[in-house]
C-alpha cells in the first residue's frame, strides 16, 4: 500500500492547512480578490478548508476603475455562487475625494494607487490578516517572502525584518495595530495553478482563452485598446485586432496580452510549459526598474 | 504532454557558500530543466553588463533582494522552482556561512533531500562538516554529497574516491542514513543533467536523476497516529445543523473510518464516524492530507487537541528537553520565558537549563559556556505552562519540532527538535 499524493494534493493541502490556520490565529481575517486565477484559486482553496461552513472571512477587492469588464462581471458571479461578502475599494473614489492624485502621461498607471486605497480598507475593516494570491515564483523579490508576512502598523514590509518559519509552525502573533499579509500559493508556479485548475475544473475568466481584440504593441509588449491609455500617434496608428489572451489579469492599462490560439485550460497547460517568458514579462508596472516590485512591496503593495 | 496527476513533490535544500560554484549548480538545474525564462534571462544578462562583470551571472537570479545584490551576498532563504515530467522540486537555498546557521536550519526544516557541495580542489572542509551536520540535526532523509569543479581536477577518480573517504570518516559519527555521491561539474554540466563523458569510471546515476527517482515516499511517518485539531467546523446552517467536524492535517499514521480512537488531554476515546473533504468522504487519511474528521460521540474538542490511537500514545509532558537553534540578536535567557508553538497549540514556558552548547564544527559539547547567542546550537531543559502532546523529532518531524517566541517582541527567536 502506498500513500502518496500527487503534487497538486500536496500543495492544496498545505494551502488549506495555511488558510486554516488563518482563521484559527487571527480575528479579522479577510482575502484580497483581484479577479485574476490565483485569487480565484484562492477562493476555490478556501471553500475547501471549510466545507461544509461558508468561508468565514469576506472578499476585498482593490477597483482600479480600470478593470476589464470581463473581471467585474467573473467577480460578481463568484460572489453569488459561494456565498461570500464583497467589499469594493474604489479608487476611482479615492481620485474623486482628492485622496489620490491620477498619474499622466503615456504609462500612466493606477497601479502605485491602489496601495493606499488597500491599506485604507484594510484599516477601515480593522482587517488583521489580509489573505493574498502571490505566488514566490512571480517575481525575485517575492521568492523570499513568507506564508506569514509581518507588516507594521503602517503596512510596510521590511525585508530585513522577517520572522524566520520552519516546519509547519506559523507565528502570527502581533500587537494591536499590526497585520498580516499571509501567502498560503507561495509554493504553486504559474503552471501549477493552471495544472490545478483543469483538475479541479474550476471555471475561469474568458479573458485567460484566446479571443480577438483590438491591440497595438508597446515596448515589446501587447496591450488592450481601451480609453485608459494615452496612446502616441504612432501606437494610435498600428492598433489591430488579433486573437490574444492574458496571461495575468490586472488593470488594463498594465496588464499585457499575448498572441495565442489557446481554447481550453489544457490547450493554455500546453503553452505555458513551453513559454519562454514569465507571466509578469507583460506587466509594465514591473519594468519601471530593477526593483520596482520590491519597492512597492516595502509601501504595503499586494 | 505531461501526466501532471502523477508528478510528486520533492524539496531539497542547498547550502554552501559563493566559491563552491552552488548558485551556478542551481542555474544550472534551472536552466536545463527550462525554468528560466528569457526575460529573466535578460534581466540577468543587464544586471551583469552593468556591474562590469563578463558572461551572464546565474547567481544574480538567486540573489532576490536590493541589499544581497548590492553586497553580492545572501543573507536569507529564498525558493526556487523547477520541474520535470516526474517531479516538481522546490529548492530551499540558503547560505552556508557559519553566521547564517539559522537560515540552514530553516531551508532543512521542511526538506526531503540535502545537497551537500563540495570543491573538489579543497576537498571536506569545516564548513562541509556543518551543513552535514545541520543536515543530521533536521533530520533530512537523504543527503547528497557533490563533489563539484571536477573540471578542475582533471576529472579524476582519486579526486573524488579521497573526498567521499573523509566525508564518511565524520559523518559515520552523525545520524544520517542514505547519504549518496556524485562528482559533478556544475559549470560544464557533468552529471548534473546529462551523464558525463569525462568520468567514465564513475557508474551512479546525475544529480537530476537522483532528484527524480529518490524512494521519498516513507519521509513521512506512516506508523504513529497523531491528528492536532487545527480548527472546529460548525457550519450553524439547517442542513448541517449538528455537523462539528474538526479539521487539521494529518501528522502522523493512517486514520482509517471506524477507527477507534482516544482524544488528548481529555482521555476519553469515540471513534471516527467520517473522514470529510469539500470532494467528499474519504475512507483513510494519512501526512500530509488536510481533512475533517467527525467522531460518533458528541464530545469536547477544540484547537490544541490532539487524535491519536488508543494503543498508541505520545509522549503527554510538561518537561521537555530540546536541542534549540538560536535566531535573535538577544540571547536565550535562562530562567526566561517564552511563548512556543507545537502542533496547533501555543504554550508558554521556562528555559529551566542549559545543558550544554554544541560547536558545530567539532561537535564538542561544551558544559562550561552556557551563553546563548544568535546561531548557537545548545540543549536546553524547559517546563511548559501545559502539557506538550510530542513525539521525539526522529520518530515524527511534525510532533517534534517547537519554535520559541519572545513575548515582548512577538519574534521567532528559536527552533527546538525535541529530543
Amino acid at each position: 500500500m502506498s500513500y502518496n499524493l500527487n503534487h497538486l494534493k500536496e500543495l492544496e493541502a498545505e494551502s488549506i492547512f495555511i488558510i486554516r490556520e488563518v482563521a484559527a490565529q487571527f480575528e479579522r481575517p479577510v482575502l484580497m480578490f483581484s479577479g485574476g486565477k490565483d485569487s480565484i484559486l484562492m477562493v476555490h482553496l478556501a471553500r475547501k478548508a471549510f466545507y461544509p461552513a461558508n468561508i468565514p472571512f469576506p472578499l476585498l477587492h482593490i477597483d482600479t476603475g480600470h478593470n476589464f469588464p470581463e473581471t467585474i462581471a467573473y467577480r460578481d458571479e463568484l460572489v453569488a455562487s459561494v456565498g461570500a461578502r464583497l467589499i469594493v475599494g474604489s479608487v476611482q473614489e479615492a481620485i474623486d475625494q482628492g485622496k489620490a492624485v491620477e498619474e499622466k502621461g503615456f504609462n500612466a498607471s493606477r497601479n502605485y494607487l491602489q496601495t493606499n486605497v488597500l491599506l485604507e480598507e484594510l484599516e477601515k475593516g480593522k482587517f488583521d490578516a489580509a489573505l493574498g494570491g502571490a505566488r514566490r515564483d512571480e517575481e525575485k523579490a517575492r521568492a523570499k517572502e513568507r506564508f506569514f508576512s509581518h507588516r507594521d502598523e503602517f503596512g510596510q514590509w521590511d525585508p530585513k525584518n522577517q520572522r524566520p518559519e520552519l516546519w509547519n509552525l506559523f507565528n502570527g502573533k502581533k500587537v494591536f495595530g499590526e497585520h498580516f499579509r499571509v501567502f498560503p500559493i507561495s509554493n504553486w508556479t504559474e503552471l501549477d495553478v493552471w495544472m490545478y485548475l483543469a483538475m479541479e475544473k474550476v471555471p475561469l475568466p474568458s479573458l485567460y482563452f484566446a479571443h480577438k481584440r483590438p491591440v497595438f504593441e508597446r515596448e515589446g509588449t501587447l496591450l488592450a485598446d481601451c480609453e485608459y491609455i494615452t496612446k502616441r500617434p504612432e501606437e494610435q496608428a498600428a492598433v489591430e485586432e488579433k486573437m490574444v489572451r492574458c496571461r495575468t489579469i490586472g488593470d488594463m492599462t498594465c496588464t499585457g496580452v499575448w498572441e495565442s490560439e489557446a481554447a481550453t485550460i489544457e490547450d493554455i497547460i500546453k503553452e505555458v510549459s513551453i513559454a519562454r517568458k514569465t507571466e509578469r514579462g507583460g506587466r509594465t508596472d514591473d519594468k519601471r526598474s530593477e526593483t520596482a516590485m520590491e519597492d512597492r512591496k516595502k509601501q504595503g503593495y499586494f | 504532454m505531461t501526466d501532471y496527476k502523477n508528478m510528486e513533490l520533492l524539496r531539497f535544500t542547498t547550502a554552501g557558500s559563493v566559491d563552491d560554484g552552488k548558485s551556478t549548480l542551481i542555474g544550472r538545474l534551472l536552466y536545463d530543466s527550462k525554468s528560466i525564462f528569457e526575460d529573466q534571462y535578460e534581466a540577468v544578462r543587464q544586471s551583469t553588463e552593468r556591474r562590469g562583470e563578463e558572461g551572464v551571472n546565474l547567481a544574480l537570479l538567486t540573489d532576490g533582494l536590493k541589499a544581497e545584490r548590492e553586497q553580492g551576498i545572501t543573507i536569507d532563504v529564498a525558493y526556487r522552482y523547477f520541474a520535470t515530467p516526474k517531479r516538481k522540486f522546490i529548492i530551499a537555498d540558503t547560505p552556508g556561512h557559519i553566521q547564517y546557521t539559522r537560515n540552514m536550519v530553516t531551508g532543512a526544516s521542511t526538506a526531503n533531500v540535502a545537497l551537500i557541495l563540495i570543491d573538489a580542489r579543497h576537498g571536506v572542509v569545516e564548513q562541509t562538516r556543518r551543513h552535514a551536520f545541520i543536515a543530521s540535526l533536521l533530520q533530512i532523509p537523504h543527503l547528497v554529497v557533490c563533489v563539484n569543479k571536477m573540471d578542475l581536477v582533471d576529472y579524476k577518480e582519486e579526486a573524488f574516491e579521497r573526498i567521499k573517504a573523509d566525508f564518511e570518516e565524520f559523518s559515520y559519527k552523525l545520524d544520517v542514513n542514505d547519504v549518496h555521491f556524485i562528482p559533478i561539474s556544475a559549470l560544464m554540466g557533468d552529471n548534473v543533467v546529462d551523464k558525463s563523458a569525462n568520468m567514465p569510471w564513475y557508474g551512479g546515476s546525475t544529480l537530476l536523476y537522483y532528484l527524480e527517482n529518490v524512494h521519498i515516499g516513507s519521509d513521512y511517518n506512516f506508523i504513529d497516529c497523531r491528528f492536532p485539531v487545527q480548527y472546529v467546523i460548525r457550519p450553524n446552517t439547517d442542513e448541517y445543523h449538528d455537523y462539528r467536524g474538526y479539521a487539521g492535517r494529518v501528522a502522523g499514521g493512517v486514520f482509517k473510518k471506524g477507527d477507534k480512537v482516544m482524544l488528548l488531554p481529555s482521555g476519553f476515546t469515540s471513534k471516527i464516524a467520517k473522514i470529510d473533504t469539500f470532494d467528499g468522504e474519504v475512507e483513510e487519511a494519512y501526512p500530509p492530507m488536510s481533512v475533517t474528521m467527525l467522531l460518533e460521540d458528541d464530545l469536547d474538542l477544540s484547537r490544541g487537541d490532539m487524535i491519536v490511537r488508543e494503543n498508541n500514545t505520545p509522549e503527554i509532558d510538561q518537561d521537555v528537553e530540546v536541542m534549540v537553534c538560536w535566531f535573535n540578536e538577544r540571547p536565550l535567557q535562562v530562567r526566561g520565558k517564552y511563548a512556543i508553538l507545537h502542533t496547533t497549540q501555543d504554550v508558554r514556558c521556562i528555559i529551566k537549563e542549559v545543558r550544554y552548547k554544541l560547536d558545530i564544527n567539532s561537535l564538542h559539547r561544551n558544559e562550561e559556556d552556557k551563553q546563548i547567542g544568535m546561531n548557537d546550537i545548545a540543549r536546553v531543559v524547559i517546563r511548559t505552562t501545559k502539557p506538550l502532546f510530542h513525539d521525539s523529532y526522529r520518530k515524527n518531524r511534525v510532533t517534534g519540532s517547537v519554535i520559541f517566541v519572545d513575548e515582548s517582541t512577538n519574534e521567532t527567536v528559536g527552533a527546538g527538535m525535541i529530543i
